[in-house]
């Protein structure tokens, strides 16, 4: 499974990748978790409100920061 | 609608406490008291209804609709959906460069980035509490016409694109929106989320504003501001529009103070000014779009709204 945290580098965006990283070990799945810093790639994904939340290429939220247990909610 | 709470502030300061009214000590008191704890549960429902109706908007879908509009109908679109869609200034680059892929012309986004934050939750709650809904609807009103114009004058520059710093490439053909499905139950757990995180970071500003404003209640006399300030002087307007740009981030605290201010003698044009200088002009967001834009266009920006915001100060100071 791939993850992307599309984000410009806002704080909610870091927390985000963080929780992100702690739900994977939380829900013993295994991913790849990657920053999407690029405002070009974040773009293409139709995202306008960071920081945005990616599994295999799907946007399932935008504009939020999600808990852990949303994040477990969306990866198991 | 507050008037079982006067009546037991009033005998908590007045009784319980032995103040009197006619004091500025208990005058102030009570002031503090009452205004603090109002404005505090204004403040949460109201963040907690705007933020519920702005799960179901949100900026991907704001630019689904306006694909395409023609200029004006598109800036008048724009304003009122800043009014509608949740809008952090974090995200002014992502939204300027989404709009323009969606060939949304430059004049239009400015439009919605003019309203988004002049028509802020914060603001909207503390002005119905502070000034009543007369007064919200006046400032909602005119806050519209300057993200209306403001925006269509910023289209009407000749090759506005050019200032655009970032070359965007247009998404051909319609857009979809981005489908995320919330239930309702879902949606009113992150407005009440999304509420309490706001709460905690301006009830302290509230509680200075407010604190400040009792004092000023209390202690200083009702005509100050008309016989020691100007308050009726031409440049009024202009001054209270230079004050109000530093206080970007402090809507909430700077908010009660105006209306004191106003119960001393500052007109409602100069504090109407004053409050969509605070709220419209702010610094931080002029930064985060200078990585995008010509300082020439953002200079532009700020000029063609404070000299909108102006102009509602100096009707309003005439007219009311």
């Amino acid at each position: 499974m791939k993850i992307e945290i599309l984000g410009t580098g806002c704080s909610k965006c870091k927390v985000l990748f963080e929780n992100t990283k702690k739900a994977i070990t939380k829900a013993g799945v295994f991913a790849q978790v990657e920053k999407v810093e690029d405002i070009e790639k974040i773009m293409n994904y139709g995202v306008m409100s960071t920081p945005g939340f990616v599994v295999n290429g799907e946007v399932k939220s935008s504009g939020k920061l999600l808990s852990e247990d949303e994040i477990i909610g969306f990866i198991k | 609608m507050f008037d079982w709470w006067e009546k037991i502030v009033d005998k908590l300061v007045y009784e319980t406490w032995e103040m009197s009214s006619d004091t500025a000590l208990g005058s102030a008191v009570h002031f503090f008291i009452y205004d603090t704890v109002k404005i505090f549960i204004l403040l949460i429902t109201i963040i907690f209804i705007v933020s519920f109706l702005r799960t179901y908007f949100n900026t991907e879908k704001v630019r689904v609709y306006l694909q395409g509009k023609s200029e004006f109908t598109g800036n008048i679109l724009a304003a009122l959906f800043g009014i509608i869609t949740p809008f952090c200034s974090c995200s002014a680059i992502p939204l300027f460069l989404g709009f323009m892929q969606a060939r949304i012309p430059v004049g239009i986004t400015f439009s919605f980035l003019i309203s988004a934050p002049l028509n802020n939750e914060i603001a909207i709650a503390l002005l119905f509490g502070l000034f009543g809904w007369k007064i919200t609807a006046i400032y909602i009103g005119f806050g519209l016409i300057v993200a209306i114009l403001g925006g269509y004058f910023i289209g009407k520059i000749p090759n506005v694109e050019k200032y655009v710093l970032i070359p965007v490439t247009p998404i051909e053909g319609e857009l979809e929106d981005v489908k995320i499905k919330l239930s309702i139950a879902q949606r009113a757990k992150d407005a009440w989320e999304y509420t309490v995180d706001i709460f905690k970071k301006i009830y302290l500003y509230v509680m200075i504003g407010v604190g400040i404003g009792a004092f000023i209640h209390g202690y200083i006399p009702a005509d100050f501001i008309s016989t020691y300030a100007g308050g009726d002087a031409w440049y009024a307007v202009p001054f209270a529009v230079l004050m109000g740009i530093p206080m970007y981030s402090n809507a909430a605290g700077v908010m009660p103070l105006v209306e004191v201010l106003t119960s001393k003698g500052m007109l409602l044009g100069s504090a109407l000014s004053f409050m969509m200088a605070v709220t419209a002009l702010s610094l931080p967001e002029a930064m985060i779009l200078k990585r995008i834009l010509h300082i020439k266009l953002i200079g532009m920006f700020f000029g063609i709204v404070a000299f909108g915001i102006l102009l509602v100060g100096y009707v309003f100071n005439v007219m009311l």
